[in-house]
């Protein structure tokens, strides 16, 4: 793979050695300007040593890695002047107050204060916390905290902002507000690279994601694509009587594409949901509930990995 | 210097920029701007021990005798705390404060995503004590002077020298921590530095001890701290002194050595 | 999948009274977290206090024995050494007191939460506070003892009664323990016990007589020297070392400092409630 012109992260064979295993396993990777690129995968499967990569702050084992053009090997400080990042675990100064934070982040830039500080106030009111500024870190809540850590990336007007979970742990109205500041810095042009385990939140934001497992990629495209071409459209979930399972599996086969067994309820998978449900009705075994839906980014996940996303 | 540093074995990705290390010390500056009260109050520690030591000890002892001259004990004992207190201001920050911001924190992970390299944070933290350790070395100095303890000119130098000693310590403190994973670890911090306060020549000189014992005392960092301050203090001076600004600024080289390759190792592995 | 419990397992218990003695059940588990930690806690405190005695005693001892021929200055210890032992027995007792009443309250308060899991059971709180309590009296008791040992060795103990000095010094730490309790239940940032150690603890351990007499102190700081409990503590401990024969005199030093620790008790109990039950 030759890296293209409007490339921000070109990656060929891109493998990362732990001890003896490759928690990253010579992944192939093209991330566009201007697109919101997404990493899908359960823990331990190699995203977030993927993100600590491009962010130049691991080294790569082996294969080639290019970001913002130039190979983090020998460019560290360069890439990263251009490059806002997000970890899991914000890693804010907790003692400081909300204010300074995004200061001293500036500064590690090398931007002037008075500069720093201009943007600072801008940044407060993008991540609604303009009347928390002289909070200091330890007192704010988790969506706050990581609203913070957004803002914070943002301070050197980088053109790539990598975001490791950006909404783990947050309640649905903080991960919503998350989620609008990122649609407007991808209206902005910004790059955005996400990591999550959320199949709705990947869904929601990225244009295009890889689905990771235990390393390797398994699955690319945009969201539409990746469901299309992995699993048939409409799914049944059932939950039944214990033992009841067997029979109804057999009685099923001629109707589903793929059945999923899963500890708490089965999922048959199909084109015609409806059908399906009519067939479980006519074999006589009564469910203890059912539900018919659109195949989601979940049931992806489930076909190319044989595991769910959140055990 | 920079020549020195730059050549340290530490591999092609490791950058050093004085301007980026100094934004480490605007950093730890700015966390302190709350907490001026507590970073002031660290100056009074070491007076205390000046006052209940040097004069109500002192009051015990008289007069000691020290490279063949008689003085007061006061003399005698403030240039050995103004080396302890070097070693004291440096250890906790870098010892303690390191952990937290490495462990727990992750201040520098933080950092790392920037601009900066981990060379840059390793001299920024140095960089730090070194402002730190300057005031109050600075205080405790005047205050000597006050006292009349500060028997010529040359006392002045003591002030680098005590600079000497806290990034000595600092370094030290520094590489250690950073093989420490687990609080409890940080609890032989403590059990390190009584023993070098006791029995490194602060209290009283060399030959309390026994031939062998003199010689393992001589080689302690804070004996050749103290033994640098107390001459320059007294206005002792000669060129076997430099001996012992060698060894100092041998300990800050090998735990800057020490401490950049482990934050290379544990923050970007 | 593991086996499922049998049934009934689950059946809610027919008598469900509260346990008695309850402040052992929270002694207990001090107890059993010292299992774990018992090796750094050794060291420092057993370790350094007697660093502290060698070094002073036997160094610094040497050059006041070259100047006080007559030892008129040590208050009838007849060596350096045996001046600063009882010294050394009550400013780690402090010491110990201060450290156990600080972070450890502090951890079960905020971090570990062990008052707040105590509390979910029928403990009450004041049996949490006398169970940690009496566990730090149980941990400045052991030290003293040991150190009183160490200090034999030195030779700096020369009388039998001197045993009565470990009753005192665990008392003089319970009397810094009890308001450091009370103090950590309050205060919110760590930063604080810094400050207090460097501004109260460090100049209470440098000249209330531990090192040097009163006596050498100017008449005002003298007169606030006497005052502190510390000062009680090794003035009382020194004339117990020196195997003078028991005076009334002995008896209110140590009434002061039983008076503290109960003060001290019920500050604690007042601000961990205030705390701890909203």
């Amino acid at each position: 793979m030759e890296p293209l012109r409007d490339e921000v992260v070109h990656a060929s064979a891109l493998t990362k050695t732990f001890a003896g295993t490759n928690a990253v396993d010579g992944i192939d990777l093209s991330i566009r300007r201007g697109e919101v690129f997404g990493f899908l995968g359960p823990n331990g499967a190699g995203k977030t040593s993927t993100m600590r990569m491009i962010a130049c702050m691991s080294p790569r084992s082996s294969g080639d890695l290019l970001v913002r053009g130039l190979d983090p090997t020998f460019a560290g400080p360069e890439i990263r002047a251009g490059i806002g990042l997000v970890p899991q675990e914000d890693a804010l100064d907790s003692e400081m107050s909300v204010f300074d934070n995004l200061v001293i982040y500036g500064r590690y830039f090398g931007l002037a204060r008075r500069e720093v500080r201009a943007r600072a106030q801008v940044l407060l009111e993008f991540a609604q916390l303009a009347d928390r500024a002289s909070t200091k870190v330890d007192h704010l809540s988790g969506g706050m905290r990581r609203r913070l850590a957004i803002a914070r990336s943002l301070i050197s007007r980088p053109e790539l902002v990598i975001l490791d979970e950006p909404t783990t742990g947050l309640d649905p109205q903080a991960r919503h507000l998350v989620w609008d500041r990122l649609f407007q810095l991808r209206s902005e042009g910004v790059t955005l690279i996400i990591t999550t385990h959320y199949m709705d939140e990947a869904e929601q934001l990225c244009d295009r994601l890889v689905v990771m497992d235990r390393g390797r990629i398994v699955g690319e495209g945009t969201p539409r694509e990746l469901i299309a071409s992995t699993v048939p459209r409409e799914v049944v979930e059932l939950r039944l009587n214990p033992g009841a399972t067997p029979a109804l599996l057999v009685a099923l086969k001629d109707h589903v594409e793929r059945v999923e067994q899963l500890a708490d309820r089965i999922c048959c998978y199909g084109e015609d949901g409806d059908a399906i449900l009519e067939a479980v009705i006519a074999t006589g075994i009564h469910p203890l509930s059912s539900l018919v839906r659109r195949a989601t980014l979940e049931d992806v996940f489930l076909a190319l990995t044989g595991r769910q996303l959140i055990e | 210097m920079i020549a020195i540093l730059r050549a340290l074995p530490m591999g092609p990705t490791v950058t050093l920029s004085w301007r980026r290390s100094a934004h480490v010390i605007e950093r730890n500056v700015m966390n302190y701007r709350r907490n001026w009260f507590y970073l002031v109050s660290g100056f009074f520690e070491p007076l205390f021990y000046l006052l209940a030591v040097g004069a109500g000890v002192g009051r015990l002892v008289g007069t000691v005798q020290t490279s063949g001259h008689s003085v007061s004990y006061a003399a005698f004992v403030a240039p050995g705390l103004l080396a302890s207190a070097a070693m004291n201001g440096a250890i906790f920050d870098a010892t303690y404060n390191f952990f937290f911001k490495l462990k727990v924190e992750r201040t520098y992970e933080a950092m790392l995503a920037t601009p900066l390299s981990v060379m840059d944070v390793a001299i920024g933290e140095l960089g730090w004590t070194l402002v730190r350790g300057m005031l109050y070395a600075g205080g405790f100095l005047a205050i000597m002077a006050v006292f009349g303890d500060c028997h010529s000119y040359d006392a002045m130098l003591c002030l680098p020298a005590a600079m000497l000693i806290t990034l000595a310590f600092a370094a030290i403190g520094l590489a250690l921590t950073s093989y420490m994973s687990q609080w409890q670890h940080l609890g032989t911090v403590a059990l390190a530095v009584l023993p070098l306060f006791l029995f490194s020549g602060t209290f009283y000189g060399l030959d309390a001890y026994p031939g062998w014992l003199q010689e393992v005392v001589r080689c302690s960092p804070l004996y050749q701290g103290v033994a640098l301050l107390r001459a320059l203090a007294l206005g002792h001076l000669s060129a076997l002194l430099l001996i012992h600004v060698l060894y100092l600024v041998l300990l800050i080289l090998f735990g800057l050595f020490v401490v950049s390759r482990r934050l290379a190792r544990v923050l970007t592995p | 999948m593991t086996t499922a419990p049998p049934r009934g397992f689950f059946a809610p218990a027919s008598s469900t009274a509260p346990p008695r003695r309850r402040w052992r059940l929270a002694l207990s588990f001090w107890l059993l977290q010292y299992r774990r930690t018992w090796r750094g806690s050794i060291l420092s405190t057993f370790v350094l206090p007697t660093l502290y005695l060698a070094s002073l005693g036997i160094g610094l001892g040497g050059l006041v024995t070259q100047h006080l021929g007559n030892h008129a200055a040590l208050l009838g210890s007849t060596s350096y050494l045996r001046f600063v032992a009882p010294g050394v027995l009550c400013a780690s007792a402090m010491q110990i007191g201060i450290n156990e009443g600080s972070w450890p309250v502090m951890g079960a308060i905020r971090w570990q939460r062990t008052y707040h899991a105590q509390l979910a059971t029928p403990l009450r709180i004041v049996e949490v506070l006398d169970g940690h309590l009496l566990w730090i009296t149980i941990k400045i008791g052991a030290s003293c003892a040991t150190f009183v040992a160490i200090a034999a060795a030195f030779g700096a103990q020369p009388s039998v009664k001197a045993i009565l000095e470990v009753l005192v010094a665990t008392v003089l730490g319970m009397a810094f323990a009890t308001p450091m309790v009370a103090l950590s239940a309050h205060v919110k940032n760590d930063a604080a016990f810094s400050t207090l150690n460097r501004l109260v603890i460090v100049p209470l351990f440098l000249f209330s007589g531990t090192f040097f007499p009163v006596s050498e102190l100017p008449r005002p700081l003298r007169v606030l020297a006497r005052l502190t409990p510390l000062e009680n503590g090794v003035a009382l401990c020194r004339s117990l070392a020196l195997g003078a024969g028991f005076s009334v005199g002995q008896l209110w030093p140590l009434l002061y400092l039983v008076a503290l620790v109960i003060v001290g008790h019920h500050l604690a109990r007042r601000s961990l409630t205030a705390r701890l039950v909203q």
